[in-house]
Order: structure tokens, then C-alpha cells, then sequence
């Protein structure tokens, strides 16, 4: 039987977490010139992986090295392994180079996730910058699943130009439906893109949600958390109802190795996500 | 008769405005349409007007002969357009057109100064409004302008 979250989550703490997995790819998706999507599939007939929106796995291109990544597939199919990554630097250049059937090796899931369940009876804002959609992929599906459960739901995309435009065909589904609103800008136009121009902040103001009554979730690059975190607090909501997704690099990601230390806290095991009002007073210091 | 008062009242960027200083804005107010795809300010052309969106889709455009026109920034409903009938010499820095159907309370700018001038209120109220615009549009152009997305992000 598969692990519960809570025994998942136990083993993150233990020797055994830090055991890579073999995977094989089942699928790969290019979704623009610099991302792509991977399925994989336990080798050894390992038990499924299950994860909570918002956790991360460790990627390991064998040979190569290992990278964090989060988990961009949907936690009632937890089956499917699904990460969607871009390309920056030697592991995830590596990564992208694989071919279906290659193998990786995968642990985790690990850190906490987004704040789903607490979200419960409130609109919820969901603002994400470039591969940052990738993150919240899973609270889409989530909060899709159980949608009575939500008030407004509201979805702020913002990225380079409409040819980084990521999971575009879902986007255009979410898109359509009534029960969700689905904004998406771009910082540069192209001459056929007839959508929005300007950056994702310029969204908020006019967001149609109540911000005494929201629960945000933010994913992107830090300058772009900052500037999204001031244009909701001049809406009105609060620190507390504000929750980000952090990164930093990685080596353990079970909280030994002290290199994802951010304030007094370890970005892999007290995070990837938290609450704004937690971290406020280091949220955009240069030195952490 | 019915004037565009209520909705010049009702646009956010007139919130909590004292009604006698709407009373002389609505003097200087009507109402506009442009089709889709129609200029509504050529760069360097006189800035006679500044616009309340009420519906429809914008886009502030450089020309680049190389480049074609590069959209900077597209304005939609309940937002504002245009600040250049505000600071001399009083042109459009640049093109805008209507990507959409678009409809819009005009404000004549050579109007709104002379009220202004004889009333140095108003002229305070409609300047602290229209700086947190500008303002607004200064930090997203300066966000865009770092390529946040880049891999040097
Ligand atoms: C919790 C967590 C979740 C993540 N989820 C995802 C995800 O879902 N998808 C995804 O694509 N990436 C994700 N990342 C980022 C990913 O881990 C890094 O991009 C990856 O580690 C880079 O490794 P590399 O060997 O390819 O690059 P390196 O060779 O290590 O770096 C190459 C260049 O990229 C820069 N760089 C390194 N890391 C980052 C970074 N995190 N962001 C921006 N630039 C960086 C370096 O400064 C360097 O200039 C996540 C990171 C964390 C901590
Ligand atoms: S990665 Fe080792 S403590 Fe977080």
C-alpha cells in the first residue's frame, strides 16, 4: 500500500530519505524553447509517491548531480510522477537532454506544501511568475477537484513573452470555465499577442476577489514575490493571508546539511512555502 | 438632463472625490467609443485628452522601423489612460490604440489645466491621484525593465 502523507513525511526525516530511487521517463513534453515536462515511473516497482501541492523531489541525472524540484502533477493521481522543469545550469541542462525510458533517481517528496485545506470558504489568489506556475500546478487540480469548497477563485500568470507561455492548453481550458477567472500578461508583447502587457502586479489592483476574505499563494522569482506581496497589502490583505514558495540552493533536503538556512529556518524542511507574516522581517534582505 | 456625473463618480480613480470638484470635472467629460484597432494618441502628437477606460483593451505602443510596434503596457477597464495633457509640452509620448471595442469617458486636458488654474484644490486632488498613477506605471516599467524571468533571475 502506498505510504500516507504522514508516513511520507516520517520518512523524510530518516537515512532512508536520503536513498535515491531508480524512475524511468515515461513521457516528455517540451513546453517551451527552455521547459519541459517529464513523467516518470517507479524502475523497481517501488510504491507510489505521495505528495502534497507545493513539495519538491530531488532530481538525480545520474553522473550529473541532483537538483530540487517541485512536483507539478495532481496529488489525487499520484501514479503519474510528474515535474516540470527549466533549464538553467548543468543538472537540469542534463535532465532535459533525456530521452523516454532513461533513467533518474528520484527522492523525496519533501518540505511543506501550500496551504489548501486552509483556504477552505475563502476567494483564493493564486499569483505565479514564469516556471513559478509549475509549483502551484498541483493546487489548480486540488482546489478544481473540491471547487464548491472555494469562494473566488482567481489566477494571475505573468511571464517573459506568449512563447513562454507554460501549460498554454490548460490555461486556455481554465480559461474558459465559469467558476474560475484566469488573467494572464506577459512582459513583452509579440506582434500577434493580443493579451495583456505589463507586469503580473499590474493584475492585482483589479483582481476581481475580496481581500478581507483571501488566502494568497504566490511562486515566482523573489523581486516578483516582493512586488506582488506590496500590490496585495495596498488591496488589503493581510501578512498572514499571504503564503510564498521560497528557494534556495539544495544539497540534503531533510534539514542536515544547513545549506538551505534561511533565518532560522531550513528552506527544504520548513518550507518551500510560508506564510508571509513568518518571514517578513528576512523576506527580501540580500544577505540571508 | 443626465450628465456623466454618477459615472465619473463611480470610476475608481474618482473615489471619495468632493462632489463640487466632480461637478466641475463632468464639465469638461464625454463620453467616447473607438473601434478596434483605431489610434487614439500618436507619439508626438498634441495630448488633448486623458481617458477613463469603461470597456475594452488599449495598448501603448513604440514605433521601431526595425522592430515594428512594441506593445509596453496594455490598459484595460476602470484603469486610466494618458498623462501627457498633464506635463508640457503636452504630446503623446506614445501611439495608442484600441485593441478591442473600446469605450471611454474622455477628459479634455485644456479644460481640466484651466479649472485647475482657478482652483488650486482641485488641481492639488487631481495631481496626488494622478502621481500614484504615475508612479505605479514608473515601478512596473522598472520590474519589466529587469527581466525578472531571465536565467540570470
Ligand atoms: C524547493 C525548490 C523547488 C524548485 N522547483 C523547481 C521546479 O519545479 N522547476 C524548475 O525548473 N526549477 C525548480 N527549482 C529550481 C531548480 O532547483 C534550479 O533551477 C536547479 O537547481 C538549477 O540547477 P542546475 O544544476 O541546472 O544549475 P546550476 O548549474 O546549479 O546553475 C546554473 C546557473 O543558474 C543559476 N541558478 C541556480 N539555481 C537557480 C534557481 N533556483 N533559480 C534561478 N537560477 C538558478 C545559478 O546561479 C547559475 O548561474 C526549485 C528549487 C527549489 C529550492
Ligand atoms: S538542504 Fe540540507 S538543510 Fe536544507
Amino acid at each position: 500500500m502506498a505510504p500516507t502523507l504522514d508516513e511520507q513525511m516520517h520518512i523524510s526525516g530518516s537515512a532512508e530519505a536520503m536513498l535515491p530511487r531508480a524512475y524511468a521517463i515515461r513521457r516528455v513534453k517540451r513546453e517551451t524553447a527552455d521547459t519541459f515536462t517529464m513523467e516518470f515511473e517507479p524502475v523497481d516497482g517501488a510504491s507510489e509517491l505521495t505528495f502534497a501541492a507545493g513539495q519538491f523531489n530531488m532530481l538525480y541525472v545520474f553522473g550529473v548531480g541532483e537538483v530540487p524540484i517541485s512536483i507539478s502533477g495532481n496529488p489525487a493521481n499520484p501514479q503519474t510522477l510528474v515535474h516540470t522543469t527549466r533549464v538553467v545550469g548543468t543538472v537540469t541542462k542534463a535532465l532535459g537532454e533525456l530521452k523516454r525510458g532513461d533513467r533518474v533517481g528520484i527522492r523525496g517528496a519533501y518540505g511543506r506544501g501550500w496551504p489548501v485545506a486552509a483556504a477552505t470558504g475563502n476567494d483564493v489568489v493564486i499569483v505565479a511568475g514564469g516556471i513559478g506556475l509549475a509549483p502551484l500546478r498541483p493546487v489548480m487540480y486540488e482546489m478544481l477537484a473540491a471547487r464548491e469548497k472555494f469562494g473566488k477563485v482567481v489566477l494571475l500568470y505573468g511571464t517573459r513573452t506568449p512563447a513562454d507561455i507554460l501549460f498554454r492548453k490548460e490555461l486556455e481550458e481554465w480559461r474558459a470555465r465559469f467558476d474560475l477567472e484566469v488573467f494572464i500578461t506577459v512582459d513583452r508583447g509579440s506582434p500577434d499577442w493580443r493579451g495583456n502587457v505589463g507586469v503580473v502586479t499590474t493584475l492585482i489592483p483589479k483582481a476581481p476577489f475580496d481581500p478581507t476574505n483571501t488566502l494568497a499563494m504566490i511562486c515566482g522569482p523573489e523581486v516578483m514575490m516582493r512586488f506582488t506581496i506590496n500590490a496585495l497589502q495596498k488591496r488589503g490583505v493581510p501578512a498572514e493571508a499571504i503564503y510564498v514558495s521560497m528557494e534556495r540552493n539544495m544539497k540534503c533536503a531533510i534539514g542536515f546539511c544547513g545549506h538551505c538556512q534561511y533565518g532560522g529556518a531550513f528552506i527544504c524542511k520548513d518550507g518551500p512555502v510560508f506564510s508571509y507574516a513568518q518571514i517578513q522581517e528576512l523576506f527580501g534582505k540580500s544577505e540571508i | 438632463m443626465e450628465t456623466l456625473e454618477p459615472l465619473l463618480a463611480a470610476h475608481p480613480f474618482f473615489k471619495n472625490l468632493e462632489e463640487s470638484f466632480l461637478k466641475l470635472i463632468t464639465g469638461c467629460a464625454s463620453n467616447v467609443r473607438f473601434e478596434a484597432g483605431e489610434f487614439i494618441g500618436r507619439e508626438g502628437a498634441n495630448a488633448d485628452h486623458f481617458y477613463l477606460i469603461r470597456h475594452g483593451q488599449v495598448s501603448l505602443q513604440v514605433a521601431s522601423p526595425s522592430r515594428g510596434a512594441m506593445v509596453v503596457q496594455t490598459i484595460g477597464e476602470g484603469e486610466i489612460l494618458g498623462w501627457s495633457w498633464l506635463v508640457p509640452p503636452y504630446r503623446w509620448t506614445l501611439d495608442v490604440q484600441a485593441i478591442t471595442l473600446t469605450r471611454a469617458i474622455a477628459l479634455d486636458g485644456k479644460c481640466i489645466r484651466a479649472k485647475c488654474e482657478e482652483n488650486h484644490d482641485l488641481g492639488y486632488e487631481l495631481l496626488k491621484r494622478f502621481t500614484q498613477i504615475m508612479v505605479q506605471r514608473l515601478e512596473a516599467t522598472r520590474i519589466q525593465l529587469l527581466d525578472i524571468y531571465g536565467t540570470h533571475a
